[in-house]
Order: C-alpha cells, then sequence, then structure tokens
C-alpha cells in the first residue's frame, strides 16, 4: 500500500508539473521577452526612476543586483532590531544583533535559515514587513539572474543582458505575485489560518490551558513554497497543521515548489529557440528528482536504525496525517530545490535516509533547484559537461552555438567550487577553532555521537546551498553558529551569482557558431547521460569523504 | 571613477525607492487583501477551525491536537489519547517542535521503550499490538490525529471507563477515521479531539 502511494504521488506530480512545464514555461517566456510593460509597471518605474528600455552591461546587472540585494537585507535587519518598537509585534522583544544578521542574511539570499523560534521570536510586523519581501524579491533574483544567462546564450554579439529592474518587476507583478494570491486562497480553502489574533488562551476539553496561536499565514505560506524560500511562520515549519493541515496541502505545496523550477527549462528552450534544449534539461532534473525520492522511500520505509526498529517504523519527528511517504516526498522536494521547508524532522530520519536531503544540497541544488538558481546551476553544469565531452574527442566545446573557452571554463570551475569550500571549510572550523569547538560541541549539537557531527555538517550544507533546512535538533542561536551560518549563507548565494553573471557578460559578447558534423548534439539522451554524470560525479568525489565521518558511519 | 561613484549612488537611490514601495505593496497590501477573502469566504479555516463543546464553549482547534491528561500528566482512561508530543510539555501551542532526537540516540530508545510498555499496560493489550506513531512524537508536537491501529486498541479501555458498550464506542471511531486522500495521499486518520467530543456529546 504504501508503495501503491508512493509510486501514484510520484506519476499524479509528473502530470501536474508537464502541464507546468508547457504552459507556465511559455508564459513565462513571454513575461521576459515581451516588449510591453504593463501600466502598474510603468507607473513603478517612473517612480523608482528607471527607464525600462534600458539595456545593462553584465557589470551593471550586477550591481544593481548587489546593491538592491543589501539595501533588503539593511531593511530587514533594522525591522527586526527594532520590533519592539513596531505595531503587531505581539509584545516581542527586539531581536539581538548575530540573531538579527543571520534572519536577514537568511531571508535575503532566499536561504531561510531559522535560528530562532518564530512563535517565540517574531511578531506579525517582522513577519510580513521583513521576512514576507525578501521572500518575493530574492526569489524573483534568483529568476532574473537565470534569465540573463540564457539571455546571453540565445543573442549574438551583444553588450547587454537585460535589465535587472525589469526582470525583478515581471518576475514579481506576472509570475510570483499572481500564483501566490491564488494558492493563498486555496490553503485557505484547506484550513490554513490567515488573522491577526495574538495568542488565544481556552481551556481544552480535558480541562488543561492551552494557548492557539493566530497569524497571516497563508499569505506568507504561499510565497514560502513558490518562491522555494521555506522559512515557516511557526518552528515546525510545514509539520505544524496550521501551516500544513492535510495530506493534499501538503502535496499542493509540493507543487508550489516544483512548478516555477520545473518550468523554467522550458522558458530556456524556447527562449535559445529549441525546446529540445530545454526537454534535456528538464529531463536530466527529473531523472535524478525521481530516484532520490524513491530511494529515501526505500530507506524510510525500510526503517533501519535503532529507535526506528524498536517503534515498528521510523515515525518519529513525522506526522500522523502525512506518513512516511508524503513526508519523504516533501523531503525530497524541499531539498532539491532551495526551498529547505519541511513537513517532518530529517534530524530524526533513518542514518541514510538523513543522508538523502543532505545529498540532494551537495548536488547543487539542481534537480530541479531552487527558482532560477536551479536553472542557471544545471547551464553552469551542462557547460562542465560539453567541456568534458570536448576533452574525450578533442574538439573545442561548444554549448547552443556559443564557444566554451578558457574564460568560460574558468567562471564554471569556479562556480562549482564555491559551496563545497564553504560546506567543508565551515564544518571543518566549527571542529577546529578551540573555543568555539567546545560551544558547538555542548551548545549546538543535541545527539551525541556522529549524529552531532551530521548535525554541523547540514547545517553548513543547508546554508552555504541556500537552502535552510536542518537537523532541527542543532540549537544555531549561538555567536559562531549565527555569524558563521550568515556569512556562509551570503557568500554561497552572491559569490556564485557574479560569477554566472560574468559568464553572461563574456557568452553575450559571443557570435553563434554555426553547428557542424563534430558539434555535440546537447538535446541527446547521451548528453542527458553526460549532464547526470557530471552533477553526480562532481557531488561524489567531493564529499564522499565528509559524508563516511556523518551518515555513513552511523548507517553502515 | 566619479561617475562610477555617481551611478553607484543613482542605483542605490533607485534600489531604496523600489523597497519602499515593494515592502508596502507585498507586505500589508497583499497580506490584507488575503485576510479579507479568508475573513469573508473561509471564515472558520482563517480563524483556526476552533470547535466547542456540549456548552458552547471553545475547547481547542481541530487542527491542533491537544493533550487528554489530568493535571498530574497521567492519561484520562475515558478519552482517546493522542501521539506523545514535544511541544513544551507536550501539546504547547506556543512552542511548536519535534524531538529531534537521533535514530541512534540513547534517549529516545528509552523513551519509545518506556511509551510502549505504558501503552501496553494502560490499554491492557500486548507490547507487539503498540502501533509506531503511538510511541514516537510527531514533528510539529501538535499532530492532532492518531493512526486507525492506534484508536484501535484504545477502544476497550474508553468504554470500560465509559461504561459503554464496545460496538458503540467502535462506531464513533469509524466514523472519525478518515482515509488516504484521493486513495494515495498521506496516511489514515483519527482526529483525536473531534473523536472525543464525540464521545462526551454522547452523554
Amino acid at each position: 500500500m504504501e508503495w501503491f502511494s508512493a509510486v501514484a504521488s510520484l506519476v499524479a506530480l509528473g502530470v501536474i508539473l508537464a502541464f507546468c512545464y508547457r504552459y507556465l514555461g511559455d508564459y513565462m517566456a513571454w513575461t521576459y521577452v515581451s516588449e510591453k510593460d504593463w501600466r502598474a509597471e510603468r507607473g513603478f518605474y517612473r517612480l523608482i526612476g528607471v527607464d525600462s528600455k534600458a539595456e545593462q552591461t553584465w557589470q551593471s546587472y550586477l550591481r544593481a543586483m548587489l546593491i538592491f540585494s543589501v539595501v533588503g537585507l539593511l531593511i530587514v535587519y533594522l525591522l527586526q532590531r527594532v520590533q519592539h518598537w513596531l505595531p503587531y509585534s505581539l509584545g516581542m522583544a527586539g531581536v539581538p544583533q548575530a540573531l538579527a544578521f543571520n534572519t536577514a542574511a537568511s531571508f535575503t539570499t532566499n536561504t531561510n535559515w531559522q535560528s530562532y523560534s518564530p512563535e517565540q521570536t517574531l511578531g506579525y510586523s517582522v513577519q510580513l514587513g521583513g521576512l514576507a519581501i525578501q521572500n518575493f524579491m530574492s526569489a524573483a533574483v534568483g529568476m532574473a539572474v537565470a534569465i540573463a544567462l540564457v539571455r546571453a546564450f540565445a543573442g549574438r554579439k551583444q553588450a547587454t543582458i537585460g535589465n535587472f529592474w525589469v526582470d525583478v518587476t515581471r518576475s514579481t507583478t506576472r509570475i510570483l505575485l499572481p500564483i501566490a494570491i491564488i494558492a493563498a486562497v486555496v490553503l485557505m480553502a484547506g484550513g490554513v489560518i490567515q488573522n491577526f489574533h495574538a495568542f488565544s488562551h481556552l481551556t481544552t476539553l480535558a480541562g488543561n490551558a492551552q494557548q492557539i496561536p493566530g497569524g497571516p499565514v497563508a499569505s506568507q505560506e504561499a510565497i514560502k513554497e513558490l518562491g522555494t524560500n521555506g522559512g515557516g511562520f511557526f518552528n515546525a515549519n510545514s509539520a505544524h497543521p496550521y501551516e500544513n493541515p492535510s495530506a493534499w496541502t501538503s502535496f499542493f505545496q509540493i507543487v508550489l515548489m516544483l512548478c516555477i523550477p520545473f518550468a523554467l527549462p522550458r522558458t530556456f528552450g524556447r527562449m535559445v529557440g529549441d525546446n529540445r534544449q530545454g526537454y534535456a534539461i528538464l529531463t536530466a532534473m527529473a531523472i535524478i528528482f525521481a530516484a532520490s525520492y524513491l530511494t529515501l522511500t526505500a530507506l524510510q520505509l525500510g526503517g533501519h536504525g535503532t529507535a526506528p526498529q524498536l517503534a515498528g517504523g521510523a515515525m518519529e519527528g513525522i506526522e500522523q496525517r502525512f506518513g512516511i511517504v508524503n513526508s519523504s516526498l516533501f523531503t525530497t522536494t524541499s531539498t532539491t530545490t532551495s526551498t529547505g521547508a519541511v513537513n517532518a524532522m530529517h534530524d530524526s530520519y533513518t542514518p541514510l535516509g538523513g543522508m538523502m536531503p543532505m545529498l540532494n544540497m551537495m548536488l547543487g541544488e539542481v534537480t530541479p533547484g531552487g527558482v532560477g538558481t536551479g536553472l542557471y546551476g544545471m547551464l553552469v553544469d551542462a557547460v562542465i559537461a560539453v567541456f568534458v565531452a570536448g576533452l574525450l574527442v578533442g574538439r573545442t566545446p561548444e554549448y547552443l552555438g556559443k564557444k566554451i573557452g578558457p574564460r568560460e571554463i574558468k567562471l564554471a570551475s569556479l562556480y562549482i567550487l564555491v559551496t563545497p569550500t564553504l560546506v567543508l571549510a565551515g564544518t571543518a572550523l566549527s571542529f577546529s577553532i578551540p573555543g568555539v569547538r567546545t560551544n558547538v560541541a555542548d551548545t549546538s549539537i543535541l545527539n551525541p555521537g556522529v549524529h552531532g557531527m551530521s548535525e554541523v555538517l547540514y547545517a553548513f550544507t543547508s546554508g552555504a546551498n541556500n537552502n535552510g533546512s536542518a537537523f532541527g535538533g542543532l540549537t544555531a542561536n549561538t555567536y559562531w553558529m549565527n555569524t558563521a551560518l550568515g556569512v556562509v549563507m551570503i557568500l554561497g548565494r552572491f559569490v556564485p551569482i557574479v560569477l554566472v553573471l560574468a559568464l553572461a557578460g563574456s557568452l553575450a559578447a559571443q557570435n553563434k557558431v554555426p553547428a557542424t558534423a563534430g558539434t555535440l548534439p546537447t538535446h541527446r539522451p547521451m548528453f542527458i547521460g553526460l549532464l547526470i554524470g557530471v552533477v553526480l560525479i562532481v557531488t561524489a568525489l567531493t564529499y564522499f569523504p565528509v559524508l563516511t565521518l556523518g551518515p555513513l558511519a552511523e548507517g553502515l | 571613477m566619479t561617475t562610477n561613484t555617481r551611478s553607484i549612488g543613482r542605483t542605490v537611490g533607485v534600489a531604496v525607492r523600489s523597497m519602499v514601495i515593494i515592502t508596502l505593496v507585498l507586505g500589508p497590501l497583499y497580506c490584507l487583501v488575503i485576510t479579507g477573502v479568508g475573513q469573508l469566504i473561509f471564515h472558520g479555516n482563517a480563524n483556526g477551525s476552533m470547535v466547542e463543546n456540549n456548552h458552547g464553549a471553545v475547547v481547542g482547534s481541530t487542527l491542533i491536537g491537544q493533550s487528554f491528561s489530568d493535571s498530574k500528566g497521567n492519561p484520562l482512561a475515558q478519552y482517546f489519547q493522542p501521539r506523545p508530543s514535544a511541544a513544551g510539555d507536550g501539546y504547547d501551542g506556543a512552542g511548536s517542535s519535534g524531538s529531534n532526537l537521533g535514530p541512534e540516540n540513547p534517549e529516545l530508545i528509552k523513551s519509545i521503550a518506556q511509551r510502549r510498555q505504558q501503552v501496553a499496560t494502560f490499554n491492557r493489550v500486548s507490547r507487539a499490538q503498540v502501533p509506531p506513531d503511538a510511541v514516537t512524537a510527531s514533528g510539529s508536537g501538535l499532530d492532532p490525529d492518531i493512526s486507525p491501529a492506534y484508536a484501535k486498541i484504545q477502544e476497550d479501555r474508553v468504554a470500560r471507563a465509559r461504561q459503554l458498550p464496545i460496538s458503540t464506542v467502535q462506531q464513533l471511531v469509524q466514523e472519525h477515521t478518515s482515509g488516504r486522500v484521493l486513495g494515495f495521499l498521506g496516511e489514515p486518520t483519527v482526529n483525536v479531539l473531534e473523536l472525543n467530543l464525540a464521545l462526551d456529546k454522547l452523554d
């Protein structure tokens, strides 16, 4: 019965996403190539003082993106610091410096790592005036960068890669906001709350006191999943019944997380004028996604590990209404995208089951990855793949008619190296700086033995890849964790973006070379296989040693 | 250099102006529109799916689990019992949380063994009959549901405590059991608060 559920869920998801791929993908392509601004958009450009017809070089595009993100980060930081003066703060105090920095970095970088327990730290004003804004904006920025890279592949001899302000605005007004509004209404129909009540105190049926939380949850929940953000309104995130009341809302949230990332390859195919290229990227993403999901499901249903075996099933940290199968699908979705929302506690998963979300993130979140980030990550992997193929046959590699020369391959290689460096350095420093080491071991880590090491590894993997999920037992609200993870999130977000935009600049400037008999076709099964190989091998070689110290040591 | 500085200054201006407008539109405005729709069309849901007892007092939410123990923390025999909870002292609505204990954590292993013994003794069933959800804490600590298997082993004990025929209790459990959504999503559930409310309504 479990396996029937598992396969039926996958098939249903596949059908819905195929529909999204076709129609949402085309719609998004139209969004970014359309010459016409909407009336509201024109008004917005006039107010902020931007000429929507002016194209930007990759340097000005990058500058606009960085400044926009820094301003966003500062606003979220300040709002938290003055929380006690804001209305609708539920009497919560101002957030301390290190935690406010971590949270601001986290939400601006689309990570949504939460070192705090929301219902005990943040009032409604910061949640809806600060965090929700970044839920939209960090998603829009990711999409903008991906589209800039796609334009670079599509164009010929161009000095420019688009207009950052237009890309961000249209991502919001034409894609994120309309879908979020519909999604919020659907979630409310499923029982997600949306009000401004403070905690209500009541006497339960058995005569005990209980506090019931309120809050504008549905509006946040919709964009949390759609923008692959993942920061929960409540500590338990999507395991909380007010965020995720039933099995179908859980499935709906899974669809929300995946619809844009899986549709963007179509947008890519459309914009470069060859839908087959989109199918190839999509296929590589979908194969790894399905394999990861089925593996996790098998491991969780297998229920290895002392505690799961004693309990008769790996139900610790899992809600009864979701069960193991739906939780496995949610976990896979959340960690193959950059969402990091959880509807079950990964820390309590079986030893090898708990390794799967880590592996998903370590792949670089490209299967299908976050909104925009997944597509540009996969395109960088495709550049590496054609380079590897070029080495094998001894020809100059090219992708979509663009030559992959030394500059391109340097940028792509650096891109691949950024996150592993951050993950491994962060984890290693946590255990090697003398003062930090005791603090991490005594305060941060919850579970004894190698599992504690996995908690720290998970945290840095999640931060560097801008995921945001956690082995939640880790107490991350310490000076070291808040600061280190904050820095890792910022570098893990913006260094790759700098490299991608530089790559876009150099690709855009090239003319297209015509395909010859010696050109590797990049839409055939062979290339898809090669691309999957690159994604897996790069990760395996980088992370295998550290995995043997953590989850593999525990599970084997 | 000066053009560069000027152009950075200009971009900062654009970024600040845009963030202010975006904050107003996507913060309060978006949130209020959704709240308006919710309060108009999905009033009960948007306000937390609260339920009342026989006397019209609000006793909880059908979505948020609650404990059915006495003030000393001992489970009450006349009520169906929920899953163990790691939220605060148990079902604390202001502190949703899982236990986050790992699969090899000795503390978790000990708890599971103790809970299995306690549930078996309390319901007078064998330890092998106790299902996984009865001995494990949920992800939120506020799980409103139990599995039909856990409900089943509690039927006899509740019937005895309430001096009801077992068939009546079984009938109620049946009525409050939901299957998988569309036949394949999630797991079958029994909503504990709704079931216990229905039991109280029999009196």
